[in-house]
């Protein structure tokens, strides 16, 4: 338990998927203009997360990894089918967010008309397939942890995505210099906000 | 002349990374030094320009309702050509990237040109897009990666730039310039420095 929630904890702060690894910033520097729409993208790529990562662990571990095939028999001891893991994971986290876009579609359609092309552009937010691969790095042990590092991937994102967007709502009004407005600030912003996220990794838990 | 135009053009008005917005996170993870910078963007430009074609080849047959994952697929069958070659030619190099050739399948830029350029254009000039594309990639990524090999590690491609004669004069390596978030505050100050030359692109 106590594992778990290191493992939450140095996820969101420590090795935040914005700030550590800079994965899915298109999206992060695109929709970041208001905070409603950001706070939309930030819970659908936590849902989507938290759904593939343990979905991917399950294929990496009983269908992928060297060995992992023993379950169906003493001769498929030795097959390794790693190569094909980009192809299965990107599959089915294409087939996760086609079915998310279906339910919002139905069930939400203004954050759906709000969130537009980024809705679907998910399955190629690089956090998603990012989170995949490093799950399959790092060999979690578990399902249990496979779950909570794709949560707390996602809640970092979500939680980095959602601050800049503050920051860049109150900006809106000030007097920047005009070459450096939008794309360039928000980068400048990003790279002050990820010095600040750097002080978290003195932390011990 | 047309062609010319989609060669040269992602190289300034329009380019991926500092306009269009795309393939934003490999341009910042890689460019700690130039070797595995220059790597990255060949294989971008080789995975842009042959699925552009190849998705262009098929935009008559393809079912609008599911050409995501048609997209996908032939972008994860060309990156997954691009990862072993590069395990069996450049292994260390192929390490470095760790996780970053993987992520070539969900580079925005990809999905962008696909979705933009080769479901609606020929496959010559879906092909000419991709590797101007790539081209303009590349650009962001060897002028980043070569300003923060130089200040961050006083090299560049691995050879010596900076004389031992400033360090035994007190001048050190900005090891700030290897961590993440400079990386982002370099890719803004080109961003600023570009705008101002090019106003056209100026935000309102």
């Amino acid at each position: 338990m106590e594992n778990l929630f290191n493992l939450f904890i140095r996820n969101v702060f420590t090795e935040n998927m914005i700030f550590a690894y800079f994965l899915g910033m298109c999206s992060y520097l695109a929709v970041s203009k208001t905070v409603k729409t950001s706070m939309g993208l930030g819970v659908a790529v936590i849902f989507v997360i938290t759904v593939t990562v343990p979905v991917n662990w399950l294929l990496e571990n009983y269908l992928l990894k060297e060995g992992a095939l023993k379950w169906l028999g003493s001769s498929f001891a030795d097959v390794d089918l790693s190569f094909l893991s980009f192809l299965l994971f990107i599959a089915v986290i294409a087939a996760i967010v086609q079915l998310i876009e279906m339910v919002v579609e139905k069930f939400a359609p203004a954050l759906y008309n709000a969130l537009g092309i980024f809705l679907p552009l998910i399955a190629v937010n690089c956090a998603v397939l990012g989170a995949a691969l490093f799950m399959q790095e790092r060999e979690y042990g578990s399902i249990a942890e496979a779950t909570v590092y794709g949560f707390g991937a996602g809640f970092g994102w979500a939680l980095a995505i959602v601050v800049l967007a503050a920051i860049r709502e109150k900006l809106k009004y000030s007097d920047v210099p005009k070459p450096l407005r939008g794309l360039g600030l928000a980068f400048i912003l990003t790279g002050l906000l990820a010095i600040a996220f750097m002080g978290f990794s003195g932390i011990k838990i | 002349m047309k062609n010319l135009h989609l060669l040269l053009n992602p190289l300034n008005d329009e380019n991926p990374i500092t306009v269009q917005v795309l393939g934003i996170c490999s341009a910042l993870a890689v460019t700690v030094q130039m070797k595995p910078a220059i790597v990255m963007a060949l294989s971008v430009t080789v995975v842009t320009a042959f699925s552009n074609l190849i998705i262009s080849l098929g935009r008559n047959t393809i079912p609008p309702r599911i050409r995501i994952i048609i997209q996908l697929v032939v972008v994860a069958f060309l990156v997954i050509v691009v990862d072993q070659i590069l395990k069996a030619y450049v292994y260390d190099v192929s390490k470095k990237l760790s996780v970053f050739v993987g992520l070539i399948i969900t580079n925005c830029i990809l999905m962008g040109r696909l979705e933009a350029f080769a479901m609606s254009n020929k496959p010559v000039e879906s092909f000419l897009d991709g590797i101007g594309n790539g081209a303009g990639y590349g650009l962001i990524l060897i002028t980043l990666s070569f300003i923060r090999e130089l200040f961050g590690s006083g090299s560049v491609l691995g050879y010596q730039l900076v004389p031992q004669s400033f360090y035994d004069h007190g001048y050190s390596d900005n090891g700030m310039m290897i961590l993440p978030p400079m990386a982002l505050i370099t890719v803004g100050i080109i961003i600023w420095i570009q705008r101002g030359y090019n106003r056209k692109l100026i935000e309102k």
